[in-house]
């Protein structure tokens, strides 16, 4: 039992500096992908994006497996809390695709608004 | 041997119908707090995802570093940093909850107090920071849920000087902040972000030639478009989506409020340990358990909105 105590302030100390060094990398990543670090450098959107997720998603895998201790519940356990969290894999890729064409969509909106009857603007700024 | 084994594996099975086994071999409250977890996951799932449409669907979102880039007692603008900082504050609350949860299964009491202190000591400092970051927000930078000064350029242009005469030029996808008279007012002689000096000298609402002031106080900076469909035209800063400002103070409010609640539970929990009363029940601190397993998963949500609010 001593030794499992050890073994566990080991882990809980290791996965907290493997989630900090995760953090700093990321936000570095970030700051270099949107030119802060190495002047006129930009990364595209979309590849950030993803390895900002992944990493993301590792660090989320540390605290549910390791802080919540995860690993070490029975299998049933573990499938009843994860498996439903797939549905949610597809629920942002609809919702990004579809907020995706709502933006392409947007002068073929302005201009069905524009063949409408104009209704009386109040302010002079509007989005 | 190995008769007495079986047997006693048959004896289980039958036993397993009988109740009194955990099928999922923990105690009921901490299933049903994992349980209440992933429902909680979803919620902020719905929000979070909610967000990223509207998003994507803008092309005057602001950019989030432009946004998030004060940090306490510094003047300088330092993108993202002190979110950063907020977040080792939880992670770092995240790693006390564990060694409070290792001292529990250990039966050893003091130290069980010793870390729980710790962990609400960082939940306050988080909570705290994110009471400074909407403080700055809303005080200082005048947004709210309804109105929101932070926008980003969609064409290329000109900004017009106070004669109405050409002044320095930008590119589309610049990001702004709509100031306002009353912070303009409040820090008079103080240096501005970039050519906003240029709008000081107004200090009524109206139509001037380089601003166009609202009722409300906000100074909408007015350029000439160069660039797309509208090149030619005098424009004035129009504010930022509406969304934003709803979304960004629900969303963190919401986390904030799991916070709050975490450290409301944690401190009651902690009481309890001081009082001996799990020493008594013989239960092995299961309540730090399931605190444990509630504040973990304050700190994963918070990974999430961190990723999707300001690396992203």
């Amino acid at each position: 039992m001593a030794h499992d105590h050890e073994a566990g302030k080991k882990l809980a100390l290791k996965t907290i500096l493997v989630l900090a060094a995760i953090t700093v990398t990321e936000v570095l990543i970030a700051l270099t992908a949107k030119g802060y670090v190495i002047n006129g450098f930009h990364m595209a959107e979309a590849l950030l994006a993803v390895i900002m997720i992944v990493m993301s998603a590792y660090k989320a895998y540390l605290i549910v497996f390791e802080f919540m201790h995860m690993r070490h519940e029975v299998k049933g356990l573990r499938l009843s809390v994860l498996l439903p969290m797939l549905l949610l894999v597809w629920a942002v890729i609809a919702f990004f695709y579809e907020g995706n064409d709502w933006m392409e969509r947007r002068d073929q909106i302005i201009k069905k608004n524009e063949q409408k009857p104009a209704i009386e603007s109040i302010e002079p700024i509007t989005n | 041997m190995a008769e007495t084994l079986s047997s006693e594996i048959v004896d289980q099975d039958k036993n397993l119908w009988s109740g009194g086994k955990p099928p999922m071999k923990v105690s009921y409250g901490k299933l049903m707090m994992w349980y209440f977890l992933l429902s909680d996951a979803f919620t902020f799932a719905g929000l979070l995802i909610g967000y990223g449409a509207l998003r994507f669907s803008m092309p005057n979102w602001p950019v989030p570093e432009k946004v998030f880039n004060k940090f306490p007692f510094a003047d300088a603008e330092l993108p993202l940093i002190f979110v950063t900082f907020m977040t080792f504050v939880l992670l770092a609350s995240s790693f006390t909850m564990m060694r409070a949860v290792q001292e529990g299964h250990e039966e050893n009491r003091k130290g069980v107090i010793k870390w729980m202190i710790l962990t609400i000591l960082g939940g306050f400092t988080f909570l705290g920071c994110q009471a400074w970051e909407w403080t700055t927000l809303i005080a200082k930078e005048h947004a709210s849920i309804h109105t929101n000064p932070f926008g980003r350029l969609t064409e290329d242009g000109i900004y017009l000087n106070a004669d109405g005469s050409e002044g320095e030029a930008f590119e589309a996808g610049q990001s702004y902040l709509i100031h306002n008279i009353k912070s303009h007012e409040a820090a008079h002689g103080e240096s501005h972000e970039g050519g906003h000096e240029a709008s000081v000298g107004h200090t009524e609402p109206g139509d001037y030639p380089d601003a166009f002031i609202d009722q409300e106080g906000y100074i909408h900076r007015k350029f000439k478009v160069t660039s797309g469909a509208d090149a030619g035209q005098i424009q004035s800063e129009p504010f930022g989506p509406k969304a934003f400002g709803g979304l960004f103070f629900f969303i963190t409010g919401f986390h904030g409020f799991h916070v709050f609640s975490g450290v409301l539970f944690l401190t009651i929990i902690l009481i309890n340990v001081i009082s001996g009363i799990y020493v008594a029940r013989k239960n092995g601190y299961e309540m730090v358990e399931k605190i444990g397993l509630y504040w973990h998963f304050v700190d994963l949500v918070w990974v999430f909105v961190f990723l999707v609010y300001y690396l992203i």
